[in-house]
């Protein structure tokens, strides 16, 4: 017994001082050793590697039509038609009658090789004895290692958010203040990322968002707030909770001002615009973090801003965050997901690698009302992260993806059939005699 | 989901509907949750609107054809039924069913998998594809990529190769004499089921 009460304690000694030593002090100074980058890529071989195999249900259209059309003499790239061309279409589109599995997103953000996580496969059948066994391996991994580290960060970096941000409370309003409210709360979101495995790449740096300035951005997550805060302080704008969000928030606000908001006052707009307005007027405040949307999308596109954010005037800054499907959905459905259930399923998932694109600031123009100032900055934002941009009215814009689709597909048929003659050329056709 | 007996239980017929189309029990309650879902208003029945919903299918150049195949002239709604006994042609071939001459075609084979492929081109139903039908289709799956003329001599093309009794038309027994060597049965085969 005092064997094992000794092993666990130096196994605890140990397993502290590798989270300090590697993880936590670099995350706090903002280097990374490369793990993370190194992990990633393994990763993505590993996924290339053993689970393009799920894909067998057939290759791309000209893979598909060549086989069609094997009994032919001429090979494809002379180009022609053939009777079974059509098969190819007529298949993909019974398939798709007896099988939807596109749900919002269109084909290009369907998986095309499974990311071994049981819950992106919506058809999970028992394929090959070795791919359960790549994902048996992939589950013990990530729930057995990765997921006690994470959470002990997770832990660590809020526990340290509170004990900093109350600390530096304590100090008179001066500017050694704000720099170490701003140091305390960017090590604490370091921290955490570090907590979800998430790698960031943020583009366009000087475009960063400025005091007194107000930052919007598309939202998927909550995580979206770490995302935004591991590269510059925000001012955080939200409902007030109780629990242990009322703690956190309680304590931010010590350290530098945050906007929160009692429930009963978020009903009243004028009471939030002012509130907001006040905020930004002061111009050595940090920039306020808002999300137009305001709800959780699905990071394919971006639905329409509400208009009250683009009322309180300043200097707009446009953000956009695009999260990589490959490694796992940072999707909320706070429909179908409470908070905790998310955020275990985000600790479970291989990682979360995003990217950050900052957009050069915009202002309100003379003689344009709020809402078209509101389409004009989700339109920036959907078009940087590639991201669609579902109009005012949603159906239309639908129906016009669709066309282009349509158009894709259209095109890569014909230039199999007309080889590399296309509506341009002038070549005549050649009238050869062939024997069947 | 429910459990497939109950969910059977609530399909009338539904015996005679697995001898017709030789779908197990999985597959009709696959097929069955599937209509359900495509069926919006839970009319019992669907319309080419309900099947238009579908992106994938909207994308298809010939996605109106194929919706087309699932009504028969005259009928602007499908139930379950008929929908599954279209279906069933594209049901992967029995190769363990004997080939008896006495029993009639299955509703899966090769002919009927291409008569099927047939109607797709011939919309008039007349048993012959004219070229004015063929460069219809072609018109669908090329659209705005190639010019009129190039449209034409395609078809030109198409039909001088298939059309053996030289009327300027391909009937169904030379559009089955062209496509002889092509493996119909994997081709025009989709897998209900994994």
């Amino acid at each position: 017994m005092e064997d094992l009460w000794s092993i666990a304690v130096v196994l605890l000694q140990v397993w502290f001082s590798v989270m300090i030593g590697f993880i936590m002090i670099p995350a706090m100074f903002g280097l990374s050793l490369g793990v993370t980058s190194v992990y990633i890529q393994i990763l993505v071989k590993i996924l290339e590697v053993t689970v393009r195999k799920l894909d067998e249900k057939g290759g791309s259209m000209e893979q598909e039509m060549g086989e069609l059309r094997r009994y032919r003499t001429q090979s494809i790239s002379r180009g022609e038609f053939a009777l079974s061309d059509s098969f190819y279409f007529y298949i993909k589109g019974l398939e798709s009658i007896v099988d939807d599995q596109v749900t919002q997103r269109f084909s290009s953000e369907e998986l095309v090789s499974w990311n071994l996580l049981t819950r992106t496969n919506h058809n999970f059948h028992y394929i090959s004895l070795r791919l359960t066994i790549i994902w048996g391996l992939g589950v013990i991994i990530r729930y057995c290692v990765l997921f006690p580290l994470r959470i002990t960060l997770a832990i660590i970096g809020l526990t340290w958010l509170v004990i900093g941000t109350t600390l530096v409370g304590f100090l008179p309003n001066n500017r050694l203040k704000n720099w170490l409210s701003e140091l305390v709360h960017l090590m604490c979101y370091r921290i955490c990322a570090r907590g979800l495995s998430a790698t960031i790449q943020y583009h366009n740096k000087l475009n960063k968002p400025q005091k007194g300035g107000i930052c919007v951005a598309n939202h998927t997550s909550p995580i979206d707030i770490v995302i935004l805060a591991n590269d510059g302080c925000y001012a955080m704008v939200g409902q007030s909770h109780g629990g242990l969000m009322g703690v956190i928030q309680r304590s931010m606000v010590r350290s530098c001002p945050h906007v929160w908001f009692e429930r009963s006052e978020m009903r009243d707009r004028n009471a939030v615009t002012s509130r907001l307005r006040a905020h930004v007027a002061a111009k050595t405040n940090l920039p306020i973090l808002i999300f137009p949307e305001g709800t959780c999308i699905n990071n394919t596109s971006v639905m329409m801003f509400k208009k009250g954010s683009f009322e309180i005037g300043g200097t707009i800054y446009p953000v956009a965050i695009k999260y990589d499907p490959r490694f796992g959905d940072a999707f909320w459905n706070s429909a179908k997901y409470n908070m905790v259930n998310y955020l275990l399923r985000m600790m479970t998932s291989w990682a979360i690698v995003v990217n950050v694109w900052y957009l050069p600031p915009m202002t309100r123009r003379v003689g344009e009302d709020a809402a078209q100032f509101a389409n004009r900055v989700k339109s920036a934002i959907a078009h940087q992260g590639g991201l669609l941009d579902m109009a005012w009215d949603g159906s239309l814009k639908r129906a016009k993806v669709k066309e282009e689709f349509k158009e894709q597909q259209q095109k890569m048929y014909s230039s199999m059939v007309m080889g590399k003659k296309g509506r341009n050329s002038q070549e005549p056709h050649t009238e050869s005699t062939r024997r069947q | 989901m429910g459990s497939t007996n109950s969910t059977l239980s609530k399909i009338p017929n539904v015996e005679e509907l697995m001898q017709e189309t030789g779908f197990t029990p999985a597959h009709i309650v696959r097929l069955y949750d599937r209509f359900e879902a495509l069926d919006k208003e839970k009319t019992g029945h669907l319309r080419p609107q309900d099947f238009g919903a579908i992106n994938r299918l909207a994308m298809n150049p010939i996605g109106d054809r194929i919706i087309g195949a699932f009504f028969s002239p005259g009928q602007e709604t499908v139930d379950f039924h008929s929908f599954v006994r279209i279906l069933a042609h594209f049901r992967p071939a029995d190769k363990k069913r004997p080939k008896d001459p006495s029993m009639p075609e299955p509703v899966n084979s090769r002919t009927s998998k291409l008569k099927f492929a047939f109607q797709l081109y011939d919309q008039d139903k007349d048993g012959k594809i004219s070229r004015a039908e063929l460069l219809q289709v072609l018109r669908s799956m090329l659209e705005m990529q190639v010019t009129e003329e190039q449209l034409e001599s395609i078809a030109d093309r198409t039909i001088q190769e298939a059309d053996l009794d030289k009327d300027d038309a391909i009937s169904f027994e030379e559009f089955r004499k062209s496509l002889e060597k092509v493996n119909i049965d994997h081709k025009m085969s989709i897998r209900f089921l994994r």
